[in-house]
């Protein structure tokens, strides 16, 4: 097996993990482009979800933001930008435009649905105790909601590592340089460094998941105070939603 | 058309020269490589699509009668999910190489996460009392699956195989880096040599792909549940 031995001889090189082209400066932009457009969407998507979900008003927008998501390709909607006049073309903004985008849908939907699957009656219940508007929103639904938002974000983000790799078709930075670098080669295709860089964005996009779910518990309130065994709500159908996309 | 032969003496004066994003010329010129990557493009798809379903049927009938076996696709698929289609694709190449059975691999296993899921809920939503029925009659456990338990559980597995489908047909342009993405060979094409009309071109024949087949499938699920279409 020199095939595995190549691999492993590829993250054993340490002129892979240093300089501008090492696996650690292209984790640093990776993560800086999923962070950012992460924050921007999230800014846009998830008070609008909550604002769209406590009115009941544009729920055709809010779920069908998805479907068409969905059905455009990543890939087209990059390339699309780049060859745009300037601020776009081949800058941070075409970038931080495009991993938006992608970004906006599924916070928007699940955001929506969390709020709309929100028992009316405990609703009506909070209105009726004197709450306000506000007051429902953020007391009532908000912590209702959480499960349901928090898979938004999980999944928006994951896409948007996933989207930030494929980025590097079109000369963007990020870990999927590695992969571009490594079938752009004079010597023909590297499949050693290409496996490597593949493994390394496979990982990391699992680990990310990992690492929101864990965060979506921590942060669902409903969770936290029937974990410490107050509180006799059912436990949320999470379950039954479907993977937003895959990029 | 002579002049169209010869571009380096023709006049700067149509929309390939001033590479407009809507070019009538290019669709004359080059439609046919167009028609050509659809027509790939819908292959690698259907293909993809056929053997998900394929394998994720009886994954579902498996995983609806064994409880460990749901746990275990149900994990597996959906780890396979947060994968970007990218490193997926290039971790197959060492076992399939640069081929379209390579991105046909990847989208099968990706299209499976949705189907599974989307049987499993349609199986597990059957009425107990209708099951129960079934048996009085004297449904055999065969019978009962194909004829009685799949059929209720079809509108759920039909959403499913449409998300997969639509989903799958954005996904095949990523093909392009084993050098088998259909339209998306066309719009790196169009990336690397700036080329406007062919990028929006193959950009808007991907949505319609993926529209017009999720039309035909709402068609299709119409046809399969009759009981449905007054409810």
């Amino acid at each position: 097996m020199s095939f595995v031995g190549d691999v492993l001889a590829w993250f054993a090189d340490p002129s892979h993990w240093q300089g501008a082209a090492g696996v650690p400066q292209l984790f640093v932009e990776h993560v800086g482009f999923t962070a950012a457009s992460m924050g921007i969407a999230t800014a846009v998507a998830v008070p609008l979800g909550l604002w769209l979900g406590h009115t009941g008003r544009g729920g055709v927008l809010a779920v069908q933001v998805s479907n068409i998501g969905r059905a455009v390709p990543t890939l087209a909607v990059l390339v699309i930008l780049v060859l745009l006049p300037e601020p776009f073309g081949r800058s941070t903004t075409t970038a931080l435009v495009a991993f938006t985008l992608f970004a906006i849908p599924p916070m928007l939907t699940n955001t929506y649905v969390g709020m709309r699957e929100v028992d009316r009656d405990t609703v009506d219940a909070a209105r009726g105790m004197g709450m306000t508007g506000a007051q429902v929103l953020l007391r009532v639904e908000l912590p209702l909601a959480t499960p349901l938002l928090m898979n938004g974000v999980r999944v928006a983000a994951v896409q948007v590592f996933a989207t930030v790799s494929i980025a590097a078709i079109a000369a963007f930075g990020g870990l999927g340089r590695i992969l571009t670098r490594a079938t752009g080669g004079v010597g023909g295709t590297d499949l050693a460094e290409l496996v490597a860089g593949a493994l390394i964005i496979a990982v990391l996009a699992v680990v990310l998941d990992l690492l929101l779910a864990v965060a979506s518990r921590a942060v669902d309130p409903v969770g936290r105070a029937r974990a410490r065994g107050r509180g006799g709500v059912p436990p949320a159908e999470v379950d039954a939603e479907e993977p937003a996309a895959v990029t | 058309m002579a002049t169209l032969r010869l571009p380096v003496v023709a006049p700067a004066e149509n929309c390939l020269v001033s590479n407009d994003w809507v070019c009538p010329l290019y669709l004359q010129t080059r439609g046919d490589q167009l028609v050509e990557a659809t027509r790939d493009h819908l292959v690698l798809v259907l293909v993809s699509v056929l053997l998900g379903v394929l394998i994720a049927v009886p994954l579902a009938v498996l995983g609806h009668r064994v409880r460990r076996a749901r746990s275990l696709t149900i994990g597996v698929t959906t780890v396979l999910y947060t994968i970007p289609s990218i490193a997926l694709f290039f971790l197959i190449v060492p076992m399939l190489g640069l081929s379209a059975a390579t991105v046909i691999a990847g989208l099968t296993l990706y299209t499976l996460t949705v189907l599974v899921r989307n049987l499993l809920v349609g199986l597990e939503g059957v009425d107990p009392e209708v099951r129960d029925a079934a048996v009085g009659m004297g449904y055999g456990r065969r019978r009962l699956r194909w004829q009685v338990e799949m059929p209720l559980a079809l509108p759920s597995a039909m959403a499913g195989l449409r998300v997969a489908t639509v989903s799958t047909v954005a996904l095949a342009t990523i093909g392009t880096v084993v050098g088998n993405g259909g339209l998306g060979n066309v719009i790196s094409r169009g990336l690397q040599a700036n080329f406007r009309a062919e990028v929006l071109a193959a950009s808007v024949l991907c949505v319609v792909l993926a529209v017009v087949l999720d039309l035909l499938l709402l068609l299709l699920q119409r046809r399969l549940t009759p009981w449905r279409r007054t409810a």
